[in-house]
């Protein structure tokens, strides 16, 4: 379990203030100059040795992604850093605290993540529904430039350094990085091909990366405290604390910063007051956002909640969103309803993607009345198989894999219910 | 160079090259429906994917550029899989309604389904269905076929220029259209059915009109402007059921006009199908021999200058020949093709042609533009600059600057002033575009019939060679000047000198003639874009008309006499267009009724009056027409010439350049012939003038 002393969010549930004087006062804005002269490699470097890996869902490696972005302008093309906000994954309010209650330790992690990249300026693309939370970024943003904390010579390091704030209008597929980058440029959200990546030619044609509020907000805490007691925090390779989003059947739906590794029936138990009605009435639980499958009770009695322990068992932590079902769920339902979610925010571009949801979420929604047959759970796993890998970003992913989870772990529960539609029709017409 | 490996064989392709087209060069054949070589790779159909060793997914090959080591297998396991799949996934919401559809066997989809596709389907859900669009008089769409491959998006606002085309709406509700549903006000739209790959965008004129295995096709080439865009027509029996383009890089690329495309049913009406003599003042019908022996009775007794001929725009040279070695027999002087008055023709061929050639376009750096609206004038020649003006940011940006009316072109120029004194000004130096023309390393001077028609033309013309020669735009390797012609028959007739001869009368001079009595005769090949009430109001008060031609347009209600001839579908013809590029259309379809090829009338005729043209075959009289012009001997090739001594200059006057089209659907007798064109005309002019107003 997490220590006090290694909590990064420290004002998750706002109980302090949000302003700039009660977050210095939570040692953010705390001597980031020395921090911005240890210089772009100095900085690379800490976040490589923390093992910080991005906590927007696929659990790319910062430091890493940080290295693409090029040493040095060849053609005069800037670099900029564009923070993604547009939290909109079901299950998860992670970010959404943070822009609430700490929009300054986001603040600072720009400014430094910028001198990690060479980035000039940083674009906060925040989801339209966010409105209050925008506003408190705002506020932020204006507080860091009155204080001289960002702009020219931020924090009186030389660096010169912009933040804008820039509000998306509700699209789920806006929070793809390259959509997010379209819609940010002004044109309609639609994910790009890759390559080139963004490190090479993003927003506006220039060497841009993308990250998540979380995987920013970390970054001041791991330069204060060095690279080392990231990295020594949760497991091997999935290191360092996380928020965790717990909803759905649990007596106290919360989000919580726990290490990463944690086991997933400690977090339920510890944090939010355990499954309703017991651990044995748990059917399921998503471990990670709507997007990931859904592992059954007897997996969640043992898995670690880290990104490698939950790709053994064919999940993801994705990001984080702990969506806990007990026994009660229509689980056949649920997934519809996801499903039906999915169909809804593709983009339309391409094809697998565009016309594969709406198949899935038509033959999910008679399945579940059991108005099917058997042989087309195998049709519906193999459209699923279709639509994997062969789109241009993850959403088609995203939209396959909860309906192969359903699938590989109730597959019983779907074939009695076609059975019992089956037999009643029979009756019926007898 | 990267060396990749695709199906076992290696190939070294040019840093760049995405994988698909290197499959293409190995011959693989890899399906596809949102790519197009002249488009932007949006890569959203997915039914290029392959597979890529060492990479968990299949990649598209369309937007992945090729790169050294890898290994590419286009007909694995994994590789069908995946083109299954999407193939499956686009027939879901397809109508199965191919036998209604007008796409159907020239279908994409249809081709690939059968190749690739499953044999049955498991979709048992209902189909999605789509409102239809309203795109204007040509499109006609069935947006339930979309697959969204959005090539007619990115055909509208690549090449076309008009931001018009769009996709609104999410997922399955993502729809194409043009959002506020009104007609597409390109005059390049008709491109968007070709590259459309199913048949949610048909041919609105053409619909359910043919089949396309029941069409002959017959390739040959365009006379609606003088670009000569390389053309298929495609007839059924006798009728030309449609027009399409053929592949021409130096050209038309693989665009036409929407002139060029629809104008065809112009050609069914209005036409004339048998010889007409007037009598007691009305046109009679008659026979060959009754029309010729009213033409022979006429001439009888007239001296070689009292008769005269002028060619129209879309004269072929064959027929040229024949008028042109006719009216030598009979010894008269009087000839013209300038039916607007230009002020061309004297002085060697690079003072008349495109000298750069339309691909030329795209190595110049900058572009002057004189009394010219090419986007009407040379829709082709258009898109080319729009096309170099894209690949500004590759290769260097385009200036264009225009002298003349200041029209949107779709590319940004800059309108530098609207007559010929602001040209003074730029060839005195005194104007900024002359620095920009100086600095350039390929300038370009485009000068358009708007520009030489005038009576100062002359002083015009040799201003622009000047500015030429001083700017840098005539140097070793590359001739910067350009005339854009408008007529598809003027650069052939220029070439065969279709013009006075020694005291010989040109186009004033004949009216001027005609009305005094000096010209007794005026035999018009195909002449109606001049005014032909010059003429006289009869045969006792004016010139007896002979009207040789296929239209009853404005000529043919003054004339004395009517020989119906062949319009350019009908006639193997050769014509030479405004590059000086010598290109032959074939026959489609015979000539309707007694009609019959241009030169062939004329041949007849000379000999009825005792003055046998010495040709008997289509050979004999190009062999002529090389004899008198060597150009006639080569066949689609640019000729390359220094610049010579041409224009005459002089004062000249203040009044702006008007374009010689001031409505780009109708410019010759055939499309003013067509309902379809009077439709646009109607749709898109008619709501451009009213929204100026």
């Amino acid at each position: 379990m997490l220590r006090d002393e290694d909590r990064i969010f420290t004002n998750l549930y706002g109980w302090y203030g949000a302003d700039l004087e009660a977050s210095r006062q939570r040692g953010i804005w705390d001597n980031t100059k020395a921090l911005v002269a240890l210089g772009r490699d100095e900085v690379v470097e800490q976040v490589k040795i923390s093992g910080l890996r991005g906590r927007g869902g696929a659990g790319f490696p910062t430091g890493l992604k940080w290295s693409f972005m090029p040493k040095q302008s060849k053609d005069g093309r800037p670099s900029y850093l564009v923070i993604n906000a547009d939290e909109s994954e079901p299950g998860t309010c992670k970010d959404r605290e943070i822009l609430r209650y700490d929009p300054h330790r986001l603040l600072e992690g720009a400014l430094l993540s910028g001198v990690g990249m060479g980035a000039s300026a940083c674009y906060i693309y925040i989801r339209g529904e966010f409105y209050n939370e925008g506003s408190a970024v705002q506020v932020a943003i204006d507080e860091a430039y009155d204080a001289g904390l960002l702009g020219k010579n931020a924090c009186g390091s030389g660096y010169d350094y912009d933040v804008y704030l820039h509000r998306g209008a509700g699209a789920y597929i806006c929070g793809e990085e390259t959509a997010l980058l379209e819609s940010l440029e002004g044109k309609k959200g639609q994910p790009r091909n890759k390559p080139p990546f963004p490190a090479m030619a993003g927003l506006y044609g220039c060497p841009t990366t993308v990250n998540n509020v979380e995987t920013i907000a970390v970054v001041p805490e791991i330069l204060r405290r060095g690279g080392e007691w990231f990295g020594a925090l949760g497991r091997p390779k999935n290191c360092g604390t996380k928020l965790f989003c717990i909803s759905g059947h649990v007596t106290q739906p919360c989000n919580v910063e726990e290490e990463l590794g944690i086991p997933l029936k400690e977090l339920i138990d510890r944090h939010a007051g355990g499954v309703r009605g017991g651990w044995d009435n748990l059917l399921g639980v998503i471990p990670g956002g709507s997007s990931v499958p859904v592992i059954p009770k007897d997996i969640c009695d043992t898995v670690l909640m880290d990104f490698d322990s939950l790709r053994d068992v064919k999940t993801a932590l994705g990001t984080a969103g702990v969506i806990v079902m007990d026994r009660s769920t229509d689980i056949v339902e649920a997934i519809v309803r996801l499903a039906h979610f999915y169909m809804h925010e593709s983009c339309g571009q391409c094809t697998p993607c565009r016309e594969g949801t709406g198949w899935m979420w038509r033959v999910l929604r008679r399945m579940g009345k059991g108005q099917a047959t058997v042989e087309e759970i195998d049709t519906l796993y193999e459209v699923t198989k279709e639509i994997e890998g062969h789109t241009i970003c993850a959403l088609g992913d995203a939209a396959a894999w909860p309906v192969q989870g359903l699938i590989r772990h109730f597959r019983p529960e779907l074939e009695r219910r076609i059975q019992a539609y089956r037999r009643e029709a029979q009756a019926r017409a007898a | 160079m990267p060396k990749l490996t695709i199906d076992g064989i290696e190939i070294e392709v040019e840093p760049g090259t995405s994988v698909l087209q290197a499959c293409e060069r190995l011959g693989i054949e890899i399906p596809r429906f949102c790519f197009h070589d002249r488009l932007s790779v949006p890569a959203n159909c997915r039914m290029c994917l392959v597979e890529l060793e060492r990479s968990p997914k299949p990649i598209a090959s369309c937007a992945n550029p090729a790169t050294d080591g890898m290994v590419i297998h286009t007909d694995s396991e994994l590789t069908k899989k995946a083109r299954k799949g999407v193939m499956e996934f686009l027939l879901i919401n397809h109508p199965l309604d191919c036998p209604i559809c007008d796409q159907g066997g020239e279908c994409d989809l249809q081709d690939q389904a059968v190749a690739y596709g499953l044999d049955h389907s498991r979709y048992q859900e209902n189909k999605r269905a789509v409102k239809e669009k309203y795109l204007g008089p040509l499109i006609k769409t069935f947006m339930t076929r979309c697959i969204h491959c959005t090539r007619c998006i990115r055909f509208a606002n690549e090449i076309a220029g008009v931001e018009e085309l769009g996709a609104t709406g999410r997922g399955e509700h993502m729809e194409i259209g043009t959002y506020i549903e009104s007609a597409i006000t390109s005059e390049l739209s008709g491109n968007l059915i070709d590259v459309c790959p199913v048949g949610a965008l048909t041919s609105k004129p053409y619909a359910f009109a043919a089949r396309p295995w029941e069409l002959k096709r017959t390739d040959s080439i365009d006379v609606m402007d003088a670009v000569g865009s390389s053309i298929r027509i495609d007839s059924r029996g006798g009728e030309v059921m449609r027009v399409l383009p053929r592949l021409h890089e130096d050209v038309n690329e693989e665009w036409i006009s929407d002139k060029t495309r629809f104008a065809c049913d112009g050609l069914k009406r209005q036409r004339l199908d048998r010889p007409y003599v007037r009598k007691d003042g009305r046109l009679q019908p008659a026979t060959w021999p009754e029309a010729f022996a009213a033409v022979a009775d006429r001439l009888s007794g007239l001296k070689g200058e009292e008769i005269a001929a002028i060619a129209g725009d879309l004269a072929d040279a064959e027929g040229l020949m024949a008028l042109k070695d006719l009216m030598a027999s009979l010894g008269s002087p009087n000839l013209d093709c300038r039916q607007d008055g230009a002020k061309i023709g004297e002085g060697p061929r690079s003072g008349y042609i495109f000298n750069t050639g339309i691909a030329g376009i795209e190595s110049a750096d900058a572009i002057l533009l004189v009394g010219t609206n090419p986007r009407w004038e040379a829709p082709m020649v258009n898109a080319r600059i729009r096309k170099r003006w894209l690949l500004g940011g590759q290769i260097g940006a385009l200036k264009v600057g225009v002298v003349g009316p200041d029209v949107d072109l779709t590319y940004r120029k800059e309108h530098l002033g609207a007559g010929p004194r602001t040209l003074e000004s730029i060839a005195q130096g005194k104007n900024a575009f002359a620095d920009v023309l100086k600095a350039a390393e390929h300038p370009m001077v485009i000068v358009g019939m708007g520009a030489l028609t005038r009576s100062d033309g002359a002083a015009v013309l040799a201003m622009a060679r000047s500015i030429s020669e001083t700017y840098g735009a005539v140097k070793e390797g590359w001739n910067g000047f350009n005339v854009l012609h408008t007529a598809a028959g003027r650069v052939g007739a220029l070439d065969l000198g279709f013009m006075p001869g020694e005291g010989g009368r040109d186009l004033p001079g004949i009216l001027d003639g005609a009305q005094s009595g000096a010209v007794k005769l005026v035999w018009l090949y195909g002449a109606d874009e001049f005014d032909v009430s010059q003429l006289g109001p009869d045969a006792d008060n004016g010139a007896f008309v002979v009207y040789q031609g296929h239209h009853g347009d404005r000529a043919a209600h003054r004339a004395d006499v009517i020989l119906p001839g062949a319009a350019y579908t009908e006639k193997n013809a050769t014509y030479v267009n405004t590059e000086g590029r010598v290109q032959r259309a074939r026959m489609a379809v015979f000539p309707p009724g007694d009609a019959r090829e241009d030169w062939r009338i004329i041949r007849a005729f000379s000999e009825t009056i005792g003055r046998k043209l010495p040709y008997d075959s289509l050979t004999q009289v190009r062999n002529r027409l090389a004899e008198v012009n060597p150009v006639f001997g080569t066949l689609d090739r640019l000729p390359e010439e220094g610049l010579g001594d041409f224009g005459e200059a002089g004062k000249v006057g203040s009044a702006g350049f008007v374009s010689p089209v001031d409505n780009f659907y109708m410019t010759d007798p055939i499309s003013r012939a067509s309902i379809t064109m009077a439709k646009c005309m109607d749709e898109i002019v008619g709501r451009a003038s009213a929204a100026a107003e």
